[in-house]
């Protein structure tokens, strides 16, 4: 039966390992995610043989108890994860790894309790029961799962708009040190005890802390907090691997928290972020005091003229933003593009690394109108084409287009790379209003000589668009 | 059961694949890998039900109830999550037909 069982996790990891590498590549990304499903279920279904569970005095209670955990946690899960709109779905991938980091601090802790009362009973301490190298491992799993718990939920909150609040306590980051330092005094107090009081109290002290570090964090950094603690999840469920001797659990965390931490590196530096600068100051925090120097008039534009500049062009770079998603016109502007496309004009679309909330969520955005991949071309990829095109089309997007990036050394996106729509012969900006960005700077793009505004929401502007195209024909 | 010298190698290697898969991936695929990857430590559900396996008192059997809560929570979430996003990708030269 051991054999059997280990044999399955073998086979667990290996098709995680190329289900995450088919899942790197957009032809075979599908079929990864599929394969791993299956492992995820096989892994799931070998467990309850394991002799852990079947060999107890309470075995029958226990099975019971499994299966009705992950029937309500499961169920909850299928039933909001089916359900959330896509473009929520960063706050959801939040709250789904919190729980996987809170799963974790909860393995940690009942193990903890278990070698609490063997310790009291043999008189020896916690490190004595387990083994040093499985306290200590269980222990630091504990504190990363606990903060990403709670940190995750926090994120969640954020993003899902439940939370507004950036500060908490005057001189939030001292606080948090002292919390920190009191957290691994606790830790280690705990390897060396056999008592319950301080693993009680440092399970609570990591939790406030993984809420106090999340606290700070401003919107636009969200992504790049999700993808380190889905890292950290990653790193203490490995942890906790090693601590029940689970290979599967080891290779799987350890991958994740790995691959994990790579790409929050990769989505702060497309960010024009560092991590550590993610958490200890804030873009926008502080309001954008540069003068708006000599910006001159915005030009306006119907849908009309836009629209028969649009048709009669011989390339349009669309380049969507967030505001887009909000305003639900993706379908339209697919239904635009086809349009376009049907007149002989090529289209193609601008997708800045980080449009929408977080890295490549753009992409999934208009994926899910309809927009083949093959249209969608990364900044690097576009950005020469920007010189030959006609008509470049910004709906929803503002910082990613900002030329003071380049220019102005005193703007806070100075050095962010963006989107060279200003090259284009014609600019035509989608926009709700005259106001300024996620990040509160203005935009110089929007006073260009090209440039012509469009107002209105980005829907009803499609909307407008494709009558006028449609007009035409 | 692994230990020591052994699950050190582990640790490394897997440091090692995980780097090597996310290495060259497109930009354009940053958000679904992250929740693959979400997904993938959703196999911390196998050990939230031998937490509970072991529980031995009614207060370890309710932390090992909530594990195994969790951590299916993060499997199949992630799960459905990840196969809703990765399911809209196509290509334009097999279907023209979007919609």
């Amino acid at each position: 039966m051991e054999t059997l069982i280990q044999a399955s996790y073998f086979i667990v990891a290996v098709i995680f390992i190329v289900g995450l590498k088919q899942m790197s590549s957009p032809v075979t990304a599908r079929r990864g995610i599929l394969w791993a499903g299956a492992a995820m279920v096989l892994a799931t279904i070998v467990t309850f043989l394991a002799p852990q569970i079947i060999d107890t005095d309470q075995a029958t209670t226990n099975v019971v108890l499994i299966i009705l955990a992950i029937a309500l946690g499961g169920g909850y899960a299928w039933w909001s994860g089916k359900r959330v709109a896509i473009t929520d779905m960063p706050q959801m991938i939040a709250m789904y790894n919190g729980m996987g980091g809170g799963a974790a601090a909860t393995i940690a802790a009942v193990e903890l309790l278990k070698a609490t009362s063997d310790a009291s009973a043999n008189s020896t301490n916690i490190a004595t029961e387990l083994g040093s190298d499985v306290a200590i491992l269980g222990i630091l799993g504990a504190i990363i799962g606990t903060i990403s718990f709670s940190g995750s939920i926090i994120a969640w909150a954020k993003l899902d708009g439940r939370l507004n609040r950036s500060k908490l306590l005057p001189a939030q980051h001292l606080v948090n040190a002292l919390i920190a330092i009191a957290t691994v005094g606790f830790a280690i107090s705990i390897y060396f005890s056999s008592v319950l009081a301080p693993i009680v109290v440092f399970f609570a002290l990591a939790l406030v802390l993984g809420i106090f570090i999340t606290i700070p964090v401003g919107g636009a950094d969200m992504p790049v907090i999700i993808s380190l603690f889905n890292a950290l999840t990653g790193l203490a469920v490995g942890f906790e691997g090693y601590v029940l001797g689970n290979a599967a659990m080891i290779i799987a965390g350890i991958v994740v928290g790995s691959a994990g931490s790579l790409l929050t590196h990769l989505m702060a530096v497309a960010m024009n972020r560092s991590v550590s600068n993610v958490f200890f100051a804030g873009v926008g925090t502080e309001t954008a005091t540069s003068s708006d120097t000599s910006q001159g008039e915005m030009k306006e534009i119907q849908a009309q003229d836009a629209g028969i500049l649009m048709a009669f062009a011989s390339q349009v770079v669309i380049i969507p933003g967030y505001g887009m998603a909000v305003a639900q016109a993706q379908h339209k502007i697919w239904e635009l593009t086809q349009l376009l496309d049907d007149k002989g004009v090529s289209v193609k679309f601008a997708i800045h690394p980080v449009a929408g909330r977080m890295p490549g969520h753009m992409n999934v955005l208009l994926a899910e109108a309809g927009v083949p991949y093959d249209m969608i071309y990364d900044m690097e990829d576009i950005n020469a084409d920007f010189k030959t095109t006609t008509v470049a089309l910004v709906i929803g997007a503002n910082d990613v287009v900002n030329p003071s990036a380049k220019t102005d050394s005193s703007s806070p996106l100075y050095g962010m790379p963006i989107l060279d729509a200003v090259d284009s012969d014609n600019v035509i900006v989608i926009k709700r209003g005259r106001g300024t960005g996620f990040s509160g700077v203005e935009n110089p793009l929007f006073f260009a000589d090209n440039t012509k505004m469009l107002f209105g929401d980005g829907q009803k502007a499609a909307n407008d668009l494709i009558q006028a195209v449609k007009e035409l024909s | 059961m692994i230990e020591g010298l052994a699950a050190l190698y582990i640790f490394m290697l897997a440091g090692f694949t995980g780097y090597e898969i996310i290495s060259k991936v497109p930009v354009i695929l940053h958000t679904p890998l992250m929740s693959g990857s979400n997904f993938v430590h959703g196999i911390v559900l196998v050990g939230a039900m031998i937490a509970l396996g072991i529980a031995e008192n009614t207060t370890q059997q309710i932390i090992g109830f909530l594990a195994v809560l969790l951590g299916a929570g993060n499997a199949v979430g992630g799960y459905v999550v990840t196969e809703r996003m990765l399911e809209m990708f196509k290509s334009s030269n097999k279907e023209t037909n979007g919609g």
